[in-house]
């Protein structure tokens, strides 16, 4: 990963936690504070559906070319979009309970994000449940491929659909309404970049240190 | 083409001479029914229409798994071998989704008429609740016979099959409970439009991916 980028993600996400935190939000009743979820929840999302979207490039990529770092690319890429994706649903219910008055309401969009975590949990039991390694990279591309494709419409259509009382779906206004100057624009934008760089860091290092274990591992193979 | 028609062909040749699997099947959705109609001890209580949906659902759904399951999970290793030298595999999974869409459907009708003679019918309007049915079936036999080529490949492949089925048959779920609803309250057929549309969309994409993904599965 560009140095760059690993600068920027630090200095985005040190304004976003400074500028999240004390920066002026518009007063709204119910909401009051925990409008400020904005910049730390839904920025989950984002990063967990990029992530995930990298996955299945990764996954793609394998299928068409099959080698052990498409692979390794493909699972590291999961394995963050999974940590974003649990961080989205208790940041989502720590502002639920304060909202909604309980963590958990059956909310479209919450049990939407509960499958897409389903998906690649199972996604996990399967490669854990396939000994030989090329089979187990093949048959969890194609598993992640196609999960993937399933789960568009359930986090992107269905939601749409039905009635919920999230921000932003169902009639119920998103930030942008009440956003009149766009001040919280200038922390969510930066925010969802910031986050994203710093999923797509943490990935990166993780595939860097199992290539580097591999390496160990042949090089003792070797000697003995 | 031939090949396929010949391939379904051979799926029912082979069905009907195990009887065991299909009457096991039956079975299995007539206790479904009755294990339904004693919990909920129907001769005294009636339940409402949105139980109704979700019982039906969830038999369908089960049985469903487990007929599906049984396409590429039971088969013997050898025979693989044999089809890959005699057939491609577009081939193999067109055969199996067409075969397997009419034995869904073939399983939803038997469930709706069990359901029907045991727990009661509220259904209103029949001719939306049967398309329904059938696309439903189209949808989950796409989707379950790809995982059902997966799970095959892998160790302890009956868990296997249901953890990963259930988040991608979901959606299907979700749609056709939908359209039940409309369907049992007896609502104008345009309110139901834009899910089935969307359940045909669905169907559709999953159709087109199994097709796809299924020659990578099936290579090893």
């Amino acid at each position: 990963m560009h140095k760059g980028l690993k600068i920027a993600a630090v200095v985005l996400l040190l304004y976003v936690h400074v500028g999240g935190l004390l920066f002026d939000v518009p007063r709204l009743d119910i909401l009051n504070e925990t409008i400020r979820a904005l910049y730390f929840h839904v920025p989950m999302w984002f990063g967990m559906i990029l992530l995930f979207g990298l996955s299945v490039y990764h996954a793609v990529k394998y299928l068409r070319n099959p080698n052990i770092e498409s692979d390794r690319k493909s699972v590291e890429f999961a394995n963050v979009g999974l940590l974003f994706g649990i961080l989205g649903i208790v940041t989502g219910m720590f502002w639920a309970n304060y909202t909604w008055g309980s963590p958990w309401h059956g909310d479209p969009k919450q049990n939407g994000a509960a499958i897409a975590l389903l998906v690649y949990l199972a996604y996990f039991v399967l490669r854990a449940s396939v000994e030989n390694e090329e089979q187990r990279g093949r048959l969890s591309a194609v598993y992640n491929i196609f999960a993937f494709a399933a789960m568009i419409p359930l986090i992107f259509i269905i939601p749409r659909l039905t009635s919920s009382v999230h921000p932003g779906s169902g009639g119920n206004p998103g930030f942008n309404m009440y956003d009149l100057d766009s001040r919280m624009r200038l922390v969510f934008y930066p925010a969802v970049i910031g986050w994203f760089l710093l999923g797509f860091w943490i990935a990166n290092l993780r595939i860097r240190a199992h290539a580097v274990e591999e390496k160990i591992y042949e090089a003792e193979n070797e000697t003995h | 083409m031939p090949q396929i028609l010949n391939l379904v062909q051979k799926e029912f040749t082979l069905e009907l001479r195990r009887k065991a699997v299909i009457s096991g099947i039956a079975l299995y959705l007539v206790s479904l029914t009755f294990i339904v109609y004693i919990t909920f001890s129907l001769r005294n209580n009636v339940i409402n229409e949105a139980t109704w949906s979700a019982l039906f659902w969830l038999a369908i759904l089960f049985s469903v798994i487990n007929s599906v399951a049984k396409s590429f999970i039971g088969e013997k290793k050898g025979l693989s071998i044999y089809y890959y030298s005699l057939v491609s595999p577009q081939a193999i999974i067109a055969s199996k989704i067409i075969y397997n869409t009419l034995l869904c459907i073939f399983l939803s009708g038997v469930g709706f008429v069990l359901f029907a003679v045991f727990i009661g019918n509220p259904v209103q309007d029949l001719v939306i609740f049967c398309t329904t049915l059938a696309l439903s079936s189209w949808g989950f036999s796409a989707a379950l016979s790809l995982i059902s080529g997966i799970a095959a490949k892998a160790n302890n492949s009956s868990v296997l099959m249901a953890v990963l089925s259930f988040p991608v048959v979901i959606a299907i779920l979700l749609m056709a409970i939908k359209v039940t609803k409309n369907a049992l309250d007896g609502l104008d057929r345009g309110s139901s439009s834009d899910e089935l549309i969307n359940l045909l969309a669905i169907n559709c994409i999953l159709t087109a991916l199994a097709y796809l993904l299924f020659p990578y599965i099936w290579r090893s």
